[in-house]
């Protein structure tokens, strides 16, 4: 399942790069990704560069911590210097409101980085005296997991900071954006693994545009973008899948139900982007008790602000421009000295190109 | 953070379960995938199993893709290696 050669066949990779080439609509075709699993494989394995000219191949926003807004990591750290102890995800606690969690801690605040909720939710058993809040970032992928930990009865001192997002409404506001002008979609293999086919069936057709959902090995990814580019030729707004070891019509059931158990749908902003209806995970009225923010009294600094000076971050995750036209990529901005969520987070754009710059 | 790799169930006690990738083993909760079971390959993230993956749909597109790769008609696609980097 994992080891077979034949995911990353040379020789399939390029056959499916010639079967790419013979779908020349004879207009230019601009595709979006909303994945940093994706644009991180299409990097390091050079796919863009496989694709003939008539293609361009931009990346949405896909990465969880890079549109997760500035006022909500700033929650994070209200908390943690309330006195909570802070878990979250090791990019999350780097990313720049005011100042990062990461500095908050260096400054005294309680925050660790977890690997899963779980071990949050552990640590919440093993510190009774302590409330301890879990910063829950992430697409559906990561919502359900937190949902999982919420529904199986976590300690009493355990809450939440819930800023989960959830891709449909996302690629449907990206639809109805006049300017960005799309012709098909590249589904996340994973956040559709959980949601299913089914969740964006409706998107292609209302919208007229198609979308394949890949998996992120080389020859997933461009099975993945003939199939789309054959929809895209023909005009044929439907969803279809090229992923299906991983991807069901129906998706994960029981991880939907543990989401929809938990949460329901709000309208939230996305950092860089603005608010898209729909598109947030809140905790529903049976959940609502683990809401930090209630717990601690914290409510959101509107004054906060999103975007650094000079910071393209926005127009990145919308694929209106790409990290190197940014003019501080590469030299006032690096992953060691990120000056935008774009390049802090792993999954971000900015962070993906500067990694595999030149490697092409 | 999104990252979510496929890795094969080892050992299912409940909801608690060890899954293997390469020979590295972890802990794996069970709690999404109700149905999964020993020699299932799981799709991982953040700790918790959260899709079985489908071995027929795999060895199908592997099917697909050695048709591909053998098809003498088919055109040359552009130079580039392609392959992993
Ligand atoms: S390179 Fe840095 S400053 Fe420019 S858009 Fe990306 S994250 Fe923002």
């Amino acid at each position: 399942m994992t080891g077979h050669a034949e995911w990353r066949d040379p020789v399939a990779v390029r056959r499916l790069a010639g079967e790419i080439a013979r779908l020349d609509p004879g207009r230019p075709v601009k595709l979006m990704h909303v994945c940093g699993t994706h644009e991180n494989a299409i990097c390091r394995h050079g796919l863009r560069d496989l694709l003939p000219p008539w293609v361009r191949l931009v990346a949405g926003p896909g990465c969880p911590v890079c549109v997760c807004p500035a006022a909500e990591i700033d929650l994070a750290i209200r908390a943690a210097k309330a006195g909570a102890i802070v878990t979250t995800f090791g990019d999350v606690a780097r990313v720049p409101a005011r100042t990062t969690l990461m500095e908050a801690r260096a400054a005294g605040a309680d925050a660790r980085v977890v690997y899963s909720v779980a071990d949050a939710a552990l640590f919440a058993a093993a510190n009774p005296g302590r409330e301890v809040v879990f910063f829950a970032v992430g697409f559906e992928t990561t919502a359900c997991t937190t949902a999982a930990v919420l529904r199986s009865g976590a300690p009493r001192n355990f809450s939440i900071i819930a800023s989960h997002r959830y891709v449909p409404p996302a690629l449907d506001a990206l639809l109805a954006t006049p300017d960005i002008g799309l012709d098909g979609f590249l589904l996340p293999g994973h956040a559709t693994s959980v949601t299913g086919l089914h969740a964006y069936a409706p998107l292609a057709a209302r919208h007229g545009v198609p979308m394949v959902v890949g998996g992120f090995e080389p020859v997933d990814v461009m099975v993945a973008l003939r199939d789309l580019l054959a929809r895209v030729g023909d005009g044929r707004g439907e969803a279809a899948n090229a992923y299906r070891r991983a991807v069901r019509d129906d998706g994960n059931p029981a991880a939907m139900s543990a989401i929809f158990d938990v949460f329901e749908l709000r309208d939230a902003a996305w950092r860089g982007i603005g608010t898209i209806p729909g598109s947030g995970l809140g905790l529903a009225p049976a959940h609502a008790s683990r809401d930090a923010t209630a717990r601690l009294g914290l409510a959101p600094d509107p004054a906060i602000p999103d975007a650094e000076p000079g910071c393209r971050c926005g127009d990145v995750l919308l694929g209106r421009v790409e990290p190197e036209d940014c003019p501080l990529f590469g030299s006032a901005c690096e992953p060691d000295n990120p000056v935008g969520p774009c390049m802090v987070a792993i999954e971000g754009t900015c962070q993906a190109r500067y990694r595999h710059r030149g490697h092409a | 953070m999104c990252l979510a790799v496929p890795m094969k169930l080892v050992e299912v006690t409940g909801a608690a379960g060890r899954a293997d990738l390469g020979g590295v083993r972890r802990a794996v909760a069970l709690d999404l995938v109700p149905g999964a079971s020993v020699g299932d390959y799981v799709l991982v993230h953040a700790g918790f199993a959260i899709q079985v993956m489908d071995e027929a749909a795999a060895a199908e597109t592997i099917a697909m893709l050695r048709e591909v790769a053998q098809d003498p008609d088919a055109p040359p696609g552009p130079p580039g290696d392609g392959g992993p980097g």
